[in-house]
């Protein structure tokens, strides 16, 4: 295998408290050295200069469709999204057809993975038969065939006593129980955020409840049961609060938020106009709430409370996502705009860059226990697989759908300018991907 | 996959034409494309729909009711739900005005039935439609439309969330009887959360400087909604679930349409708990203003959510509001076809 140099970039390693000016080397897929003015004859250069080099940035939510879906993503388009976006890995959830429920359906996702992914794809196994929410899927075979974490995904275990046992025996297994947390009860079909936006378009809502509600059931049952507990996509104040405490009482509970819940609110639904847009490309389930969740999203991530930004990337097809808004499926293509909406987020101020990063690298490794899988993953140590993500964090461009390389065009940013651009990712020792340098 | 009824021929007429319309001479002109709610328009543009209403009214009294001013304008109503009063209002209206009128009727969703909307809508931009009538359950299917369409969109109602035509035939009727809105006490009574009528009644009142009272049961009234982001009109707005402290002092009552579902979805603990609140009866009626207008945009449950004595007494205006509805809508109608581009 070649040897790389990714030259001259600010390294850092939020695993290890590296933040320097440096050179990386990757030799036979591993990182073989980091410092100041690496000797590396022969080697592929990747000049750095003005760039930011991080470990490659793990997402632990995705949604890549295949099986099932093509005609919203392929692994094969949605995976090279995610290279594009600087993941170099990606958990898939289980929200395909078939359902990751047994091991036969796991390693048919794998043998797909292993043709026509772009970056590493971990899957995560479905925690009841065909996502139905009534009978525990194969657990144990389900982690011998190398999920790292199981979730029903976008449909809540809304039994009380089915969550507790998916705790119970997933935590024997080492598996953590990844929960989509709502309450279906009080969400009805609310297709936003219920608030004085939805009221003034006249739009049902979710109620903040109906997320806290949930987050406190499944708190309550992780203390019961010892499981681990990973809530998705948090997006309230008061989840960020629930999770705060559970924190505090030592409870194994972790969780994530999406750059789009840290980025936008629920007035993306109506637009700027004084017409209301309706614009199906915000609508995202869990909803885009108030700015007061916002910046509690974001103080969580400063603060650590939050594990990991990911990006529930969910691509659909266009004619999907045109029409009335009640009919729309939910969901927001990002993994090409995820690092750089974070990215301007830190340019404002409101992000901190040193927990942005460990929030896509170390945080997201530790929530599931990824190292288990892919030892060294998310760190730039000696040994580290060879995954690295070199950023400028400069460089300004103006997101255009039509340049994606998802299915998805469905972004609420499309036309707006953020600023971070991935210059280089490498996986496993090989640039795969490369950006000219814009002349900003 | 809309089915098409062709509207009856048009019986050539010869009227006078329209000409020299308001008594007063309007400050506003139309320029908007389209109509999709009350919550755009300024104090000006509802003075001039009104005003231009009055011109209508009175051809509307005159031995033949019809002029030719919109003769070569093609109207198509599209409506995804049913309606009676609306749709054959609106139609009334485009032939009142010589217009060429074709009613569409799409039953159930336009994505159940395979069709998309933006789909259908080019379609009958490509027959050659000026106007699009339109109403849909879905809030915000009209902002679709309009947005993929040249023709120029008129909402019929979408969801819950507009129904501005509605809204200026309310204030039409309101000013004829109370004069100028600014300062009176409108109370709208009923299932408000849910309530397209009520939203643009809203946004109208408050533009022309009504104060505006939303009563109703708690899980049927809206916890948030006071204002329009960034409009400061002179209007006002309150909220409260108690009735009696709401119809003192008000100059006109409107009772909205209680839907039997929201029993079942748990909102209401039974309709006899909302009729024992909220049902407008005469006897809740005497602590309004003497002379009180009593509305509702129809249709109604006639001792559901107003009693019939109250529906039907001397302050009922609700057969006017259906009469002033035509001429509302063709002046909408007139003033739409008129800012169309030639």
């Amino acid at each position: 295998m070649s040897t790389l140099l990714i030259r001259g970039g600010r390294v850092i390693d939020p695993a290890s408290g590296r933040d320097e000016r440096g050179d990386v080397l990757i030799e036979n897929g591993h990182i073989s050295a980091v410092g100041g003015s690496l000797d590396a004859t022969g080697a592929e250069v990747v000049e750095a200069g003005g760039c930011i080099v991080a470990p490659g940035l793990v997402d632990l939510h995705a949604h890549l469709r295949e099986p099932g879906f093509e005609q919203k993503g392929t692994l094969a388009t949605e995976t090279e999204a995610a290279l594009r976006g600087g993941f170099t890995t990606v958990c898939a959830m289980p929200n395909t057809d078939p359902a990751p429920d047994s091991a036969p359906a796991v390693e048919g996702l794998l043998k797909r993975v292993a043709q026509d992914a772009r970056v590493r794809v971990l899957p995560v196994g479905s925690t009841t038969v065909n996502r139905a929410g009534e009978q525990l899927s194969a657990l144990s075979e389900l982690a011998e065939a190398g999920c790292v974490a199981i979730s029903d995904d976008g449909s809540p275990v809304s039994g009380g006593g089915l969550m507790r046992h998916a705790l119970t025996l997933a935590g024997a297994l080492g598996l953590v129980v990844a929960e989509h947390c709502d309450e279906p009860s009080l969400n009805g079909n609310g297709s936003m955020h219920e608030g004085a936006v939805s009221e003034r378009l006249g739009l049902a809502g979710q109620p903040t409840a109906a997320e806290t509600a949930a987050i406190a059931r499944n708190v309550e049952l992780c203390e019961l049961t010892g499981g681990r507990l990973h809530i998705m996509h948090v997006t309230t104040a008061t989840g960020v609060d629930l999770v705060a405490h559970a924190k505090e009482r030592g409870l194994p509970v972790t969780c994530e938020v999406t750059p789009s819940h840290l980025f936008l609110t629920d007035e993306a639904v109506a637009g700027s106009d004084p017409t209301p847009a309706y614009d199906t490309s915000a609508k995202v389930n869990p909803p885009l709430r108030t700015e007061r969740d916002r910046l509690a999203l974001l103080a969580g991530v400063n603060a650590g409370v939050i594990d990991a930004i990911a990006t529930d990337h969910a691509p659909h097809a266009p004619e999907e996502k045109q029409c009335e808004f009640d009919q729309a499926p939910f969901g927001i293509s990002c993994a090409e705009t995820a690092l750089a909406t974070v990215a301007t987020l830190v340019e404002r101020g409101e992000l901190e860059l040193g927990a942005t990063l460990r929030a896509l690298t170390q945080g997201p490794v530790e929530a599931f226990s990824l190292e288990r899988h892919v030892p060294g993953i998310g760190t730039l140590t000696v040994g580290a697989p060879g995954d690295v993500t070199v950023l400028a964090p400069e460089e300004r461009w103006t997101v255009d759908p039509l340049r994606f390389a998802s299915k998805g065009r469905n972004t609420p940013l499309a036309g707006l300018e953020l600023r971070g651009r991935v210059r280089a990712v490498v996986v496993g020792g090989e640039l795969r991907h490369a950006a000219e340098a814009a002349h900003v | 996959m809309v089915s098409i009824e062709p509207a009856a021929p048009e019986a050539a007429t010869e009227a006078p034409p329209l000409q020299a319309e308001a008594s007063t001479e309007p400050t506003a002109t139309w320029t908007r494309k389209d109509l999709l709610d009350t919550d755009v328009l300024s104090g000006e543009e509802i003075g001039l729909v009104l005003e231009t209403a009055d011109a209508m009214a009175e051809v509307r009294e005159r031995p033949v009711g019809r002029v030719a001013t919109l003769r070569g304008t093609t109207v198509v109503t599209l409506f995804y739900e049913n309606s009676t009063r609306t749709r054959a209002s609106f139609e009334i209206a485009a032939k009142a005005l010589g217009a060429d009128v074709i009613n569409l009727a799409a039953a159930g969703s336009s994505v159940g039935k395979g069709e998309s909307l933006i789909d259908t809508v080019r379609t009958i931009e490509a027959v050659g439609a000026d106007i699009l009538v339109m109403r849909h359950p879905s809030s915000g299917a009209a902002a679709l439309a309009a947005r993929h369409t040249d023709a120029s969109v008129v909402n019929g109602g979408d969801g819950a969330h507009a129904h501005p035509t509605q809204a200026l035939l309310d204030l039409y009727t309101m000013r004829r009887h109370v004069g100028d809105l600014a300062g009176r006490k409108v109370v709208i009574v009923g299932d408000v959360l849910h309530s397209r009528v009520a939203r643009s009644n809203l946004w109208a009142l408050m533009a022309a400087g009504a104060q505006v009272t939303l009563c109703g049961p708690a899980t049927l009234l809206p916890r948030t909604l006071r204002t329009l982001p960034g409009h400061e009109g002179p209007g006002g707005c309150e909220v409260t679930s108690d009735l009696e402290a709401a119809l003192l002092g008000a100059d006109v009552v409107m009772a909205l349409r209680i839907q039997r579902e929201r029993q079942e979805q748990g909102l209401l603990p039974s309709l006899r708990e909302y009729i024992r609140q909220y049902q407008i009866t005469e006897e809740r009626l005497a602590r309004a203003n003497p002379g009180a207008l009593v509305m509702h945009p129809g249709p109604m449950n006639e001792g559901v959510e107003i009693a019939p004595e109250a529906a039907h007494g001397l302050r009922s205006v609700v057969e006017e509001q259906v009469t002033n509805g035509v001429a509302v809508r063709m002046a909408i109608l007139y003033l739409m076809a008129t800012a169309r581009p030639r």
